[in-house]
């Protein structure tokens, strides 16, 4: 059982950890950023944008999976309110992106908030397919919606290449550095919540319940808060996906399976952790990108042969996760 | 009227189907506590066998569901041996270990499909069953339908005298009920699990079977399949036979009248608002343990 502290612990070793956990952060940023200086390559800076996306993505979902123990498959309908908001203010009002990305996560916040309130007196299996169903009724509805431009979906116009309207036709360069902000931000709240308040009463609901409300943890308010910051945060993913694609449809952001593929990430690289999800989708979306174009072009199968394969070595071999490698024993997580 | 009935006729004998399809989920996790996600690529395989059986033999699909339900009892099986077993090890999240354990094997098992069939859609187009309906006054069943829910209620009737006649039956329930008990009346708790996993692999490939004689076939057939599974046992309450197959026919029902309200395409809302209105109502669904 987690020991619930109220606040935050200040001992000297604590923050030395603390402390190096924000350079490694910063390391890694910075090793990122100097990447393209020594990857030109079209199909690389490509995965390289598409790993970064899926870090930041399945980071916000660890915030209410991995960190309050709520799993959702059905982030996807996050991730296409997103998509489908920064799309349509973009096309339809020429409203830039910026703006689009904040009203989508706002949107998504809300919408988490709302369903939230029935759905978490939900328990167990009957919670995890109660997130499956309700993305699916999102799903359906986007298909056959005028408003969403139905099965045919929406294009973004080409235009010059501008920071205001997020259209980069000439490069990819702009996209990576978009998307490790967009890393940046996420695996930041999530350093910042792992030492709050929330981040002790997240963990504690998610281990133990029962004991978090005796010691007096409102349990509903903070998976309430958990579904909103990882909602929102969502949301901006997809669409900052929309604005890189240039071209959205409902299989292509809100199908059943990216809900799984946003999870994956953060269960394979270690849920609930700070590394986790940078780490799984580090590993997992060049492996799949690779196999995807060496294997798939034929449309044979065969990537999803060896992607399906990968999946089930990689869920059996590491149960915790590839950071339970890296991880000291020598403290205990919740102080 | 006449329309009206038709509707609830067409509903009843999907829902039957519905209620086939789910059972064998239901089984699996009442025993194990295991949601499998490749349920639904379950269902598309033993179509797929049905398919190519009839395209090596041309055998009438009618008489290849024994050796296709046979063939999935061994599938099933293989399937825990070679990955269940593996993945219930697992000290810390189980679930999620499980989910995507089975999340892979679903994946796999599509591209195998496409890898061996192509992803184009295929039909059996030769069948003794073929386009026959059955009329009840002015009521149009037609008969591959008619059989899939006849076989359904059949299996169902099996299924009840397997759980409470057989000594197999009882190992199942004993199983489900204390892992640990079981072991020391001399049960091989891995032997059960893994008959379990077959009878449940073969009671969707029944299933398959019967489905493949009118619905079109292809790698991705099983996910929709599978979600209302997930509803149906959900709804039924996880593990019970009986829930399963009142969830499946109540399922199949709402469906039927979903079409009548709104467009054809958005018929599947009707059954996952049926599915949120109950559980937000009934946290355990309907016949689940409060």
């Amino acid at each position: 059982m987690a020991v619930v502290t109220p606040a935050p612990v200040t001992n000297a070793a604590h923050v030395t950890h603390r402390r190096r956990q924000l350079a490694a952060g910063g390391v890694v940023l910075v090793a990122v950023a100097l990447l393209p200086l020594f990857v030109t390559d079209i199909f690389l800076l490509n995965v390289l944008v598409l790993t970064l996306l899926y870090a930041a993505v399945s980071q916000s979902w660890n915030i209410l999976g991995g960190y309050c123990g709520q799993i959702s498959l059905g982030h996807a309908l996050y991730f296409g309110i997103g998509a489908y908001c920064a799309s349509l203010l973009y096309v339809n009002f020429e409203i830039t992106p910026w703006l689009g990305m904040l009203s989508g996560g706002a949107l998504s916040a809300l919408l988490a908030l709302a369903l939230g309130y029935p759905c978490f007196r939900l328990k167990g299996h009957y919670f995890v397919i109660a997130t499956i169903v309700i993305a699916e009724i999102g799903l359906l509805l986007a298909l056959n919606l005028e408003l969403t431009g139905a099965a045919l979906g929406i294009q973004w116009p080409i235009g010059d290449d501008s920071w205001l309207t997020l259209q980069f036709a000439r490069s990819k360069l702009p996209y990576v550095y978009l998307a490790l902000a967009l890393l940046a931000v996420t695996w930041l709240v999530t350093w910042v919540i792992e030492e709050s308040r929330w981040g002790y009463w997240w963990r504690a609901v998610k281990d133990n319940p029962e004991a978090a409300q005796s010691l007096g943890v409102d349990i509903f308010r903070s998976k309430m808060a958990a579904a909103a910051v990882s909602a929102f945060l969502t949301a901006i993913g997809g669409a900052f996906y929309a604005a890189f694609v240039a071209y959205i449809d409902p299989d292509s952001v809100m199908a059943f399976r990216f809900s799984l593929l946003f999870a994956l990430p953060a269960v394979l690289g270690g849920i609930g952790t700070l590394w986790g999800p940078a780490l799984g989708a580090a590993i997992l979306i060049p492996l799949t990108e690779v196999t995807r174009s060496y294997a798939g072009g034929s449309g044979s199968g065969l990537d999803l042969v060896l992607y399906g394969v990968l999946i089930i070595v990689v869920a059996l071999l590491r149960p915790d996760g590839i950071v339970s490698f890296l991880h000291r024993p020598t403290r205990n997580r919740a102080g | 009227m006449q329309a009206f009935l038709q509707v609830l006729a067409s509903g009843l004998l999907m829902g039957l189907l519905y209620a086939l399809i789910a059972v064998g989920l239901s089984l699996i996790f009442g025993l194990m506590d295991v949601v499998n996600f490749a349920h639904g690529d379950f269902l598309m395989a033993a179509m797929y066998a049905t398919f190519g059986l009839w395209l090596l033999t041309s055998i009438d699909p009618l008489l290849l569901v024994p050796a296709v339900t046979a063939l999935m009892f061994v599938f099933g099986a293989t399937v825990y041996a070679g990955i269940v077993r593996f993945a219930m090890r697992a000290k810390g999240n189980t679930g999620m270990v499980q989910i995507f354990a089975t999340f892979g094997l679903a994946t796999l098992m599509q591209g195998a499909a496409q890898f061996f069939f192509t992803p184009d859609y295929r039909s059996i187009t030769e069948s003794w069953m073929g386009d026959k309906t059955f009329d009840i006054g002015g009521v149009f069943l037609p008969i591959p339908q008619l059989f899939a829910g006849f076989l359904s209620l059949v299996v169902f009737g099996g299924l009840y005298l397997l759980m409470s006649r057989t000594d197999f039956g009882k190992a199942l329930e004993a199983t489900r009920e204390d892992q640990g008990a079981v072991a020391l009346v001399g049960i091989d708790r891995n032997r059960v699990f893994a008959l379990g996993w077959g009878l449940g692999a073969a009671l969707v490939g029944i299933a398959g079977a019967a489905l493949a004689a009118f619905y079109y076939i292809h790698p991705q057939v099983g996910g929709p399949f599978a979600l209302t599974a997930y509803v149906v046992v959900a709804l039924g309450g996880f593990g019970s036979v009986f829930g399963a197959l009142v969830a499946g026919t109540i399922v199949g029902l709402v469906e039927a009248l979903t079409a009548l309200v709104l467009p054809p395409a958005l018929k599947s809302i009707g059954i996952y608002s049926l599915y949120l209105a109950i559980v937000f109502v009934r946290p355990r669904g309907l016949f689940g343990k409060l």
